[in-house]
């Protein structure tokens, strides 16, 4: 019985949302992502299929060596070309040009960002969607840092930095959201048009921009917990040079904005 | 106004309020008591700043969210995901 009012409810969410005709693309930068852009795209087809979202899977792959690319081939052959679209790069050319060109070729309303590493899992595109139309929100971000928001795979030393740098942040920029270097986050097509336009810096940084220039444009951020579970496959990376390009980005915002 | 800018205009304006007292700038001829407590008053604000910084870090740290449970499922998913895929013929 329960399962029939499961498909009974998921039928009414689809439904509305042909009437309503919003669409949602995903924009996923891949880098030598061979391992995790199945898993990925999988994920999403599941969460997107179960709430009846309409939606898209643009994947930007920055000339990988690993062959990513013939495997999201692969993927646009079993899902349908509607449904993964590939709009490859000749190399890797940085996150900002990612999203433009990303974004060219969108054919949604909204815009979904986020990590292909599968540290950022899809399930959680719902409740992004259903907070954006809460409060008609311009943004809305991934927040690992309030309510059930968490991460899995960090030691006490990267969860000393990473409080500590979120704390001089806030301190700093008074931003108005809890997660700044976060990068899970759905925006108004509009909305992101503008902000990547204006948007220079590069790496962490690039995404504390977006959002405390967001501020600045007075455009309205939503939030959503997140867990953040740190890769699974590949290596992460939280190093000297990634601090100090950190505290020069949070240096100039501070001065700039 | 970048947020550098308030920064500066709102210390200066604590800066101004702080050598009034302390200094009797404007011969108001304050209580002796006044200007006593009033001198040592930036240290205070800052050793505090410290002390609330240092606490609030602190506990964010202890209490950040470990998602053991979300890792869990996620490698769960990960295993039926690949079983999936290659039965619609994925080859990896």
């Amino acid at each position: 019985l329960q399962e029939i009012h499961v498909a009974m409810a998921s039928r009414k969410t689809s439904h509305q949302n042909r009437v309503n005709g919003d669409k949602y693309s995903v924009l996923l930068p891949t880098y030598n992502e061979r391992e995790n852009l199945p898993l990925i795209v999988w994920l999403l087809v599941k969460y997107f299929g179960e709430s009846g979202f309409n939606y898209e899977i643009i994947v930007i792959d920055d000339g990988s060596p690993d062959g990513t690319l013939d495997v999201a081939e692969q993927l646009q052959k079993i899902y349908g070309e509607d449904k993964i679209l590939l709009r490859p790069r000749a190399k890797k050319l940085g996150l900002g040009t990612a999203y433009i060109h990303g974004m060219k070729h969108a054919t949604g309303n909204f815009i979904f960002i986020m990590d292909a590493d599968l540290s950022h899992h899809p399930k959680f595109i719902p409740e992004f969607i259903e907070k954006q139309k809460e409060g008609d929100y311009d943004l809305v971000s991934g927040t690992r840092y309030q309510g059930n928001g968490g991460v899995y795979g960090w030691d006490l030393r990267r969860k000393l930095i990473s409080r500590g740098a979120n704390f001089l942040t806030q301190v700093l920029l008074r931003p108005g959201a809890s997660d700044l270097t976060g990068s899970f986050r759905l925006y108004k097509k509009k909305v992101l048009e503008s902000l990547v336009e204006q948007c220079v810096s590069k790496g962490y940084v690039f995404q504390m921009e977006m959002i405390v220039r967001a501020r600045q444009l007075n455009y309205t951020v939503g939030e959503v917990p997140i867990s953040f579970v740190d890769r699974v496959y590949g290596e992460s990376k939280l190093g000297g040079n990634e601090i100090v390009s950190f505290v020069k980005g949070l240096l100039t915002l501070f001065a700039t904005t | 106004m970048t947020k550098l800018l308030e920064w500066l205009f709102g210390v200066s304006l604590v800066g101004a309020v702080w050598a009034l007292v302390t200094f009797d700038l404007l011969d108001l001829s304050l209580p002796q008591t006044y200007r006593e407590v009033a001198w040592p008053m930036p240290l205070y604000l800052l050793v505090s700043f410290g002390c609330y910084s240092l606490a609030t870090v602190g506990y964010r740290v202890a209490t950040f969210n470990d998602c053991d449970e979300a890792a869990k499922e996620l490698q769960e998913q990960i295993k039926e995901a690949k079983e999936d895929l290659r039965k619609k013929g994925l080859k990896m």
